[in-house]
């Protein structure tokens, strides 16, 4: 049994789909990257998986989320928060914003521990979360308040506290976005040697294509609600299948290489709501074909291991 | 004749706290910059935030005033230039920025928002005329002359990076100044916007100085670089070679940071400690000191001079050439 399997999820905000169909299952102990631009639904996908959108605006239109195998959407709320933080934390894109301002880092790591583990909620134990996450100095750090650490520690210390509950999973959603490249290394260095020696599985949210090489066993690409090809990340930086992957890999600029011409993908990201019909992507692709513009595709298997929604791949 | 000499820029802003706020010290956001830009060059300007890249590129264009050094532009001193005569030079160099929803007026047509720039200049005889230019900068930058009397958030964050380069391009300027325009953008936005602003400089013979924390769009932009760390350049010099060769510890670990998409490609990782110091306090010696992997003691005492190791390549580092 994978730890999460998503099946077929559907969310709509209002009148207007946003996650259309997600399928996607992480294993114990695996790395899986969901990558994707803005507006894509990578963002509502990675909420949905605690359930921690608000219901309305959100509802939960369709498909399950099974969690150790229950599904989370027909959870009681007790259940739910048993679940959330004990066997799936997050990590957000701002640490600035996700901390509690007023609260000592020390006391709102306590908060996670007296919820989850009662037992160990003590000074000890906080510091060696801290320490966990490579924040120097963690005796005198436990009594700061988040504005007194930079970007990187504030992040340091959101992810001690995600790790406080001990979870199988942990969601990062865009972890590294709001931070500079050196520091930006730096957290991801330190979520892959936590995964080693706690061997827990990642779920990583980004729209960093870079990213991925460095740290994914798996990848998923979205565009417009769907995941459009799902490959092991080597594979699928070296070799992808589906035209936008291919397109996106080629719009980045490399160091290291010639001077080409970007190859830019035309026109932009249709919002939720202005999905085009047939492939969502058939209006920006440069090998559609007539019929594209009609037949939705499916997520098909494509070599071993490989799904992709185009039937035009090879 | 350089289009552009900067000499000995510094930046210092004030601290001031207590009850009658007095002056209790300076932030040193740029210190001792010096460097030249040719007609239709473009130049990087890479660090990280908080480097003082982005006070550096507004001090070149006096929208912060520096505290020493001189900005000569085209043969002129125009550190001390007065305001009135500044507004006239201002045409020849002209700012984009990095975000495009707080650069543009959201209650301003497309229209308004550049034909602005060519009223305050008088830079159209009639109303007509000023239609006409409109349409054809709009169109120059890949958007349609029926956008010119619509609103900012009717449109998408390139669209609105494409006017505000249609806007700086209104004057007909000599240099821009890039602050970041790309990192607000998504992905496969981004390179409509980098190969728009090499079309433009190809075709108008422009001057960059394109400010920018990416590395690799960087190199792909500028054949020359400046690497900031904490208010200095570090290095400098023809991009292609920092980036196959980088001299100073702490351009290697930029670099290395860089995620990268080719996984063959992958160098040995440098993982910096620490964080950037608060330009506040500065360290005493090399800047980079307290985070080098290489550092030495006289690092932390001295202060590196330049090294030019080859012409126009060089590097502010006790150990350069060493390694």
């Amino acid at each position: 049994m994978p730890l999460l399997e998503i099946r077929g999820l559907q969310v709509d905000f209002g009148s207007t789909r946003v996650v259309d169909g997600v399928s996607l299952t992480v294993e114990e102990g695996e790395t899986v990257c969901l990558v994707g631009e803005s507006g894509c639904g990578k963002s509502v996908t990675a909420l949905s998986i605690a359930r921690l959108l608000g219901t309305p605006p959100a509802r939960y239109a369709g498909g399950e989320i099974l969690l150790q195998g229950r599904d989370v959407l027909r959870m009681s709320s007790v259940e739910l928060r048993n679940m959330r933080g004990g066997v799936v934390s997050y990590v957000f894109q701002e640490p600035g914003a996700s901390l509690n301002p007023v609260m000592r880092i020390g006391a709102q790591i306590r908060e996670m521990l007296t919820v989850h583990r009662p037992t160990w909620a003590n000074e000890n134990e906080i510091i060696r979360l801290l320490k966990l996450v490579g924040i120097p100095a963690p005796e005198s750090r436990i009594r700061d308040y988040p504005h007194q650490l930079s970007g990187g520690m504030q992040q340091r210390a959101m992810i001690a506290m995600a790790l406080a509950s001990e979870p199988r999973l942990l969601v990062a959603d865009e972890p590294t976005t709001a931070l500079d490249v050196t520091i930006q290394a730096q957290i991801i260095e330190l979520l892959r040697e936590l995964q080693q020696q706690l061997g827990m599985a990642i779920l990583l949210i980004t729209h960093n294509l870079g990213i991925v090489g460095d740290i994914a066993d798996r990848v998923a690409v979205m565009y417009a609600g769907q995941i459009v090809e799902e490959a092991p990340a080597d594979t699928l930086l070296d070799q992808p299948l589906h035209p936008y992957t291919q397109a996106l890999i080629r719009s980045v600029p490399h160091i290291g290489r010639e001077r080409q011409r970007l190859e830019s993908i035309p026109g932009a990201v249709p919002a939720p709501g202005s999905w085009p019909t047939g492939c969502r992507f058939e209006p920006r692709c440069p090998i559609a074909h007539t019929e594209c513009a009609s037949n939705s595709p499916n997520l098909a298997a494509a070599k071993p291991d490989r799904r992709v929604r185009c039937p035009f791949w090879e | 004749m350089p289009l552009l000499e900067i000499q000995n820029l510094q930046v210092h802003f004030p601290v001031n706290q207590g009850v009658f706020a007095q002056k209790r010290g300076s932030v040193r956001a740029v210190e001792d910059v010096s460097f030249t830009l040719e007609p239709g060059e473009a130049l990087g300007l890479v660090g990280e935030s908080g480097c003082g890249k982005t006070t550096l590129g507004r001090a070149i264009l006096r929208l912060i005033e520096p505290t020493a050094g001189r900005i000569v532009f085209n043969g002129e001193d125009i550190t001390q230039l007065p305001a009135n005569s500044l507004r006239a030079r201002r045409r020849e160099f002209q700012m984009i920025f990095q975000d495009p929803y707080s650069s543009l007026d959201p209650r301003m047509t497309l229209g308004d928002a550049i034909g602005e720039a060519l009223d305050i200049h008088r830079l159209v005889p009639s109303v007509p005329a000023r239609t006409v230019r409109i349409s054809q900068l709009l169109q120059s930058v890949g958007l349609e002359p029926a956008h010119a009397r619509r609103y900012p958030h009717e449109f998408s964050g390139g669209q609105r990076q494409r006017v505000g380069i249609a806007r700086a391009l209104a004057v007909e300027p000599k240099l821009i100044v890039c602050d970041e325009p790309v990192s607000a953008l998504d992905v496969s936005i981004q390179a409509q916007v980098i190969n728009l602003l090499q079309d433009l400089q190809r075709e108008r013979g422009l001057a960059y100085l394109f400010i920018s924390h990416d590395l690799a769009v960087v190199e792909h932009l500028c054949r020359r670089v400046l690497v900031m760390y904490l208010g200095r350049v570090v290095e400098a010099g023809e991009t292609r070679e920092i980036c196959r060769a980088p001299h100073h510890p702490y351009t290697q670990a930029l670099l290395s940071a860089v995620p990268g998409v080719d996984c063959d490609l992958k160098r040995r990782r440098i993982v910096l400690k620490g964080d950037v110091p608060s330009p506040i306090h500065p360290p005493d010696g090399c800047p980079f000191h307290p985070r080098c992997p290489i550092a030495e003691a006289r690092c932390r005492t001295e202060r590196p001079e330049r090294v030019e190791t080859s012409p126009g390549r060089w590097t502010a580092c006790h150990l350069v050439g060493r390694q």
